[in-house]
């Protein structure tokens, strides 16, 4: 099985870590897992912000990037749900046949990563050693647009050293959104610091969830008030094993 | 009399005054927590509740794709039971029949059934123009009206009021409406309730005309259906020697036993209750009363010819996707403003309306973080965020025309460097530079050891005025990639 990583660009631009977790997790389970260069992002910011038209070159780089991978994985609920949901309507609008048959190959090789591990690898525990008081936060687009369930939380019971606990009112949407986080900057943080509540009351050391840009709305409220929470991808806590 | 939302601002400014008022976003918060636990309780009961709405978004669908085939019926039904149908194309058509209805019977009052239909078209403020007064008898809108006030929820109008201000507006406003509130009233419940129940009777009473809406209208046998939890609509619709029915085209059932299915979707989804309290239904007017129905477009034949926003249309308006919604919560329902709020309002009003043409309409299908909790508790399956993002490329569409907003620049050079690995490997080249610097000299550690940047100028700080922004990293992925050769 070819397998492709789509590193998404928030994560290759502002995240490199998580990138490198995927691929050593993989590694690790056993996956030699290629980084298509050509790869930029899934078109999610132009799509939900309505620019339809901007979306389409970005589509089908997308497609052209991952052409011949029978897996792509994507440490990224919100990227995963936005290939599957919406690059057809993109390459619809684009009135390109050639494109919509593209793009009716690719969406459906996409997985999120917790999906590769626990549908395809069949794995959920990983090996990992994570010794930290740990809450998840389950992203709204893993949760409802994907269907994601427990698999994740599944992954992080199977670590060794976890002390995880339940975050309240877990699966309340963080208010990122997208280009919602300043479009409606202040919906967006009255939703975040009631998230940030929720996590400080668990008292954890640590915010877990699968999606960097949610994290990096709440990991940013978080560090604003000071609470020395801090915030990190799945990814990384499922790399972790006792020798790094 | 109430207030109008015409006008209104558009929705990240109108939030930004509920998301201030403490008090208002105490009530929201519990309001909706209380109604959503409940309703997570009646619909965990039923184990076909997935097959229950597959069936009400397919039978809505169905007339959707053969409205005027039943909308005929209808008309035939409902004139064949003795009721007089009339044929609205917007809100001045509508108003203008119910008034001339009034007018013919001298009737200087109408009492009125809750009814979403009623208040989209503004009929109480046309009557008033036509010096007819309506009253409300619902007892959430009639501390709406009382307060001169704005409804903000589809069930609970008044749900951004406590009792402690409930009491206030029946002390200070019910003398003049009519009866008054009795002396030394408490805010407990009960007695809000009572001397609620005391006012409206007198008009009961008292009116000629009743104006209604319908819940559902069953084109086979020309039944309306109205159900509520009061009782005051029994009144409104029994009592009056006139009934006006305002009905949006889409409330059509085809088939009595249509009914089945929503009479167990919709009690579930709104109030969280397993059957409403009163169900009436009538075909033509009941003993002696002359019925009529004012069958009303108004912007409806718009947003069905909207091939993804038409499911909006199968909205029976039970309000659970306010309910849920996280925005909502937070904003309340003035911020949409129209009597649509939430995130049904957020898709219908642009959908009746049609974008392009005013700021507060083109802001509502941004009013989302899209997380589609909405979708998830929709009796009917309105896929409540595909229309959003639909909308929002409608909103895009309309103003390509136009000089480009600084939103509309960023998205193309955006998306040329998003297009091509070469760009955006320069681009984050640039970061990578300006991430070293800002390294060296970011103050602030975030918990796990980032720097963070400062405060960034307009736009950035729109983000970063309450969240901080982590240094972007030295290298990129991709950078570090090639430079050590994996590949
Ligand atoms: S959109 Fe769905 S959930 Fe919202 S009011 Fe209409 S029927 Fe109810």
């Amino acid at each position: 099985m070819k397998v492709a990583v789509q590193v998404t660009c928030i994560n290759d631009a502002m995240f490199p870590d998580t990138g490198e977790a995927v691929f050593t997790l993989l590694r690790r389970l056993g996956v030699a897992a290629d980084f298509p260069a050509a790869q930029t992002c899934c078109a999610q910011p132009m799509v939900n912000t309505g620019y339809l038209d901007e979306a389409v070159p970005v589509v089908r780089n997308f497609v052209d990037a991952f052409a011949g991978y029978d897996a792509i994985v994507t440490p990224s609920g919100s990227c995963a749900g936005s290939v599957r949901h919406q690059h057809a309507m993109v390459a619809r609008r684009s009135g390109d046949g050639r494109l919509a048959a593209a793009v009716a190959r690719t969406s459906p090789k996409v997985y999120e990563l917790t999906e590769f591990l626990v549908d395809v690898l069949g794995v959920t525990d990983v090996g990992a050693y994570f010794p930290h008081r740990v809450t998840y936060h389950p992203t709204c687009h893993s949760l409802r647009m994907l269907g994601v369930g427990d698999r994740p939380l599944r992954l992080l019971r199977a670590v060794r050293g976890i002390d995880l606990v339940e975050l309240p009112a877990a699966d309340e949407c963080c208010g990122f959104g997208g280009t919602f986080a300043v479009k409606n900057a202040e919906t967006s943080t009255a939703m975040g610091a009631d998230k940030a509540r929720h996590v400080l009351d668990t008292g954890a050391e640590v915010l877990v969830a699968g999606d960097n840009s949610c994290l990096l709305h709440i990991g940013g409220l978080l560090s604003r008030q000071r609470t020395g929470v801090r915030v990190m991808h799945l990814a990384e806590v499922l790399a972790r094993t006792e020798d790094a | 009399m109430s207030g109008t939302f015409v006008g209104m601002p558009a929705f990240p400014a109108a939030a930004r005054e509920a998301l201030s008022d403490a008090q208002l976003r105490r009530n929201l918060a519990h309001a909706t927590s209380t109604i959503r636990a409940k309703r997570a309780a009646v619909v965990g009961e039923v184990d076909e509740w997935e097959e229950l709405r597959l069936a009400g978004a397919a039978i809505k669908d169905n007339v959707l794709h053969h409205l005027d085939e039943h909308l005929l019926r209808l008309e035939q039904s409902l004139t064949e039971r003795g009721a007089t149908v009339h044929w609205a194309r917007d809100a001045a058509e509508a108003c203008e029949i119910v008034a001339s209805i009034a007018r013919r019977h001298d009737a200087d009052e109408v009492v009125k059934v809750k009814s979403m239909a009623t208040q989209e078209i503004g009929l109480n403020e046309a009557l008033a123009a036509h010096g007819i007064t309506a009253w409300e008898t619902d007892l959430a809108e009639l501390i709406v009206q009382l307060g001169d006030d704005l409804p903000s929820h589809i069930l609970v109008p008044a749900i951004h009021r406590n009792r402690a201000e409930i009491r206030e507006i029946f002390r200070e406003r019910m003398a003049a409406a009519g009866r008054p509130a009795p002396e030394n009233l408490s805010d407990v419940p009960r007695e809000l309730a009572a001397a609620a129940r005391l006012h409206l009777r007198e008009k009961f009473l008292r009116a000629k005309v009743a104006v209604s809406g319908a819940n559902f209208a069953i084109a086979e046998t020309g039944t309306l259906v109205v159900v509520e939890s009061e009782g005051n609509g029994r009144m409104c619709l029994t009592l009056p020697e006139v009934l006006v029915s305002v009905v949006g085209i889409e409330k059509i059932l085809p088939a009595w036993s249509d009914l089945d299915v929503f009479l167990q979707l919709l009690p579930r989804s709104s109030t969280g209750e397993r059957m409403n309290p009163y169900t009436s239904m009538w075909s033509g007017g009941t003993e002696g009363q002359e019925a009529h129905v004012v069958l009303l477009d108004n912007g409806r034949t718009r947003a069905l010819a909207d091939e993804v926003g038409r499911q909006a249309l199968r909205c029976i308006r039970c309000s659970a996707c306010l309910n849920v919604c996280p925005v909502y919560e937070r904003t309340g329902g003035h911020a949409y403003g129209s009597v649509y709020p939430g995130p049904i309002g957020a898709i219908l009003n642009p959908l009746l309306r049609g974008v392009g043409v005013d700021e507060q309409t083109d802001s509502l299908p941004y009013a989302s973080s899209l997380c589609g909790a909405c979708f998830e508790v929709c009796p009917v399956r309105i896929d409540i965020p595909e229309v959003l993002v639909h909308l929002r490329s409608q909103v895009v569409d309309a103003h390509r025309a136009g000089p480009p907003k600084g939103e509309a620049v960023a998205m193309k050079s955006a998306a040329w460097v998003l297009s091509g690995a070469r760009r955006l490997s320069w681009a984050e080249r640039g970061m990578g530079v300006a991430g070293r610097v800002l390294n060296r000299l970011g103050r602030k550690v975030m918990p796990g050891g980032r720097r963070a940047l400062g405060r960034l100028p307009w736009p950035g700080s729109l983000w970063s005025n309450a969240r901080d922004v982590p240094a972007p990293p030295a290298e990129s992925f991709r950078a570090r990639w090639r430079r050590e050769g994996r590949r």
